[in-house]
């Protein structure tokens, strides 16, 4: 009975338009982003570095794909090339410009991406579904290959490793060897909040009904005065920019040092497997599957010990395997909208509670 | 026929000399007609006949052969669907086409999409002129679902909406659009009378408030004949009849091949 619309009457367009329509909702919200700025009080080094800050990054990776696929219904399997484009060009940028704010060189990488993504979007006027996707695959192939090949993306290091220089925000090391976990940390947090908020606000406006219309019915869209391609191609570049955002957090707030494999293909597939389990076609649930697959594995090294049990590392990955392979099949098949609407189903029992209907 | 407020005007389309063929199957030929403003236009005919292949030129979505398309003064040969969304032609199919994993609401939203100017750095935002454009949009919206009767439906995903009621969402996308040409593929199929009713008294109540053109396709009879100005009989591809409903009902080639093979609802018609 606590948690109900009841009372709150909605007196205009503006308050029934809004992203937390029920009171309860904006408390709950605001509870939880409150909570994570304060989280680098009570959590220790490793959790910070090793589980929050990853899965903060990959939400952000998570949720461009989520528009692209999820939203559009574009399938791309080329999210860690996009990734790598911010990564590289992020090292690019800031080493060319060394007085340049690195938060800024970050974002000029993720316009970069978005330019990327533009171009490996073409095919999309053609090709559809698994077709698509095998296009979207050549990207991911063919920026890794590139980045390997031409030795000007990591200003010639033989090792073909592009590192973090130390940089300051304010006076503070954001970047490098010397920028503390906490830090970092809340950089990649107001990084995530922002970026989720406009995400939010996108796909609840007209852009984000038109991704959809092309979604649901490509045809009907189209009569209805979309342009298909340009509609695409939007998506492309803007899921490729918070690709690219996250591909330069990656390397640059959370790696410290990078090579072309951090962002294959198994990358590609991990940040999809998260919004399928997560949630298509939603932002939360985008941030859920992140959670979801950074954690598993994290659980799974410290769950068994706990109990008494010791279990051999080659077989906590295989469990891990199984495990996401089978949620994968099951969300897939039974709930196609993931986390995200497990979260409302539980929302909507529990406003009725305590009757049952 | 109900008398009506509106009056009648010059051709606001015309249709001339339209041949249409997909590979050996000839859906249209030589089809002329025109649709005046503010009129409501039966197409009519018996299945395969070429209706929904009609509208399909007209929107842009088939590009015929042959012949041209005049509308509002201006002739065409070929034209996207989206750029005839954008001169003003609105039209819902056959085969429902709605936007499944939406909500009703956002798929009448999504008829006012042309409207809508905010490029997405303001959208994500959603701050200032992107908020306000967002809410006018809203209240005309919400106009059309009154009008449409169709409250409480709103935040309902269509995908799971009863056939009839899908209809009316997909006539309120259309509507949504403020078009100057509406086509209507078959609205009433599948309905049951009251239904039909309902949907007749919109589509009258469109044409009287709002002065919108309106071409429809429809099996019922009584239904055309109560509601239409005209009438354009297709068989076969061809155009074999154009006129008042009674002109047409009176016409021998169309009752030979058309009404012919169902004379109990042209029965039904006249008693009505
Ligand atoms: N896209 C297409 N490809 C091939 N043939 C088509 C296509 N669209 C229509 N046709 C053919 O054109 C002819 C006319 O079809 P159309 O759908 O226009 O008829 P209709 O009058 O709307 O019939 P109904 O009353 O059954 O809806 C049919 O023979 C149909 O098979
Ligand atoms: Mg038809």
């Amino acid at each position: 009975m606590i948690y109900r619309e009841a009372g709150q009457f909605k007196t205009s367009y503006a308050t029934d338009q809004m992203m937390f329509p029920i009171l309860q909702d904006r408390i709950f919200m605001i509870l939880v982003i409150a909570v994570a700025y304060l989280i680098p009080l009570i959590a220790n080094e490793y959790w910070l570095q090793a589980v929050l800050i990853p899965f903060l990054i990959l939400s952000l990776a998570a949720i461009g794909l989520n528009l692209l696929t999820g939203y559009a219904g574009q399938l791309s399997l080329g999210t860690g090339g996009f990734m790598a484009v911010g990564g590289y060009m992020t090292y690019k940028i800031t080493t060319a410009f060394p007085d340049l704010n690195v938060l800024i060189a970050v974002l000029l990488a993720g316009l970069l991406a978005a330019l990327v993504g533009l171009v490996f979007g073409i095919p999309s006027l053609r090709i559809k579904g698994f077709y698509l996707a095998v296009a979207t695959l050549a990207a991911q192939f063919f920026i890794l290959w590139l980045f390997n090949k031409v030795g000007w993306f990591v200003n010639y290091s033989p090792s073909g490793t592009i590192t973090a220089p130390p940089r300051t925000l304010l006076g503070i090391m954001v970047t490098g060897p010397e920028a503390t976990a906490p830090v970092r940390y809340l950089v990649v947090l107001t990084f995530l909040a922002f970026f989720a908020l406009a995400a939010k606000n996108l796909v609840r406006g007209r852009i984000g009904r038109s991704w959809m219309a092309i979604r649901d019915m490509d045809i009907a869209a189209e009569i209805i005065g979309i342009r298909p391609f340009q509609t695409k191609l939007l998506a492309f570049a803007i899921s490729s920019f918070y690709c690219g955002v996250a591909g330069g957090l990656y390397v640059f707030f959370y790696l410290g040092s990078a090579e072309t494999e951090a962002f294959d293909i198994a990358l590609s597939f991990s940040v999809l497997f998260m919004i399928i389990i997560g949630g298509l076609g939603s932002i939360l649930g985008s941030i859920l599957g992140a959670a979801f697959i950074t954690m598993v594995p994290i659980f799974l090294t410290n769950a068994p010990p706990l109990i008494g049990l010791s279990m051999p590392i080659d077989l906590q990955k295989h469990i891990e395997v199984m495990l996401f392979g089978s949620l994968i099949v099951f969300f897939l098949i039974v709930e196609p909208r993931g986390l995200a609407r497990l979260w409302q189903i539980a929302k909507e029992k529990f406003r009725l509670w305590p009757f049952p209907h | 026929m109900t008398q009506r407020a509106r009056q009648i005007g010059d051709a606001l389309l015309k249709v001339e000399g339209v041949h249409l063929s997909f590979g050996g199957v000839k859906a249209l030929s030589d089809v002329s007609f025109e649709i005046r403003e503010h009129e409501i236009l039966a197409i009519i005919g018996p299945n395969g006949a070429g209706k929904s292949s009609m509208l399909n030129v007209i929107n842009g979505f088939y590009h015929p052969q042959e012949g041209t398309i005049t509308y509002k003064g201006e002739t065409r040969k070929r034209m996207k669907p989206h750029a005839a969304a954008k001169t003003g032609i609105a039209r819902t199919f056959q085969n429902i086409a709605l936007f499944r994993g939406m909500s009703t609401l956002d798929n009448i939203m999504t008829g006012r999409l042309l409207k809508m100017r905010r490029n997405f750095l303001w959208q994500a935002l959603y701050w200032g002129p992107a908020k306000n454009e967002e809410m006018a949009h809203r209240a005309s919206v919400e106009r059309i679902i009154d009008f449409l009767e169709i409250q409480s439906i709103r935040r309902t995903p269509v995908g799971r909406l009863p056939y009839g009621l899908q209809k009316r969402v997909e006539l309120g996308r259309a509507l949504a659009a403020e078009p100057d040409l509406l086509l209507l593929d078959e609205p009433m199929a599948g309905m049951n009378v009251e239904e039909k009713e309902d949907m007749c008294r919109f589509v009258l109540d469109v044409n009287d408030e709002f002065g919108t053109t309106i071409a429809l396709i429809e099996h019922d009879m009584s239904v055309v004949m109560d509601i239409s100005d005209r009438v354009v009989v297709l068989d076969y591809g061809r155009k074999i009849a154009d006129g008042t409903p009674d002109q047409v009902r009176a016409d021998r080639v169309v009752i030979d091949a058309y009404l012919g093979v169902s004379h109990d609802q042209s029965e039904t018609a006249e008693q009505a």
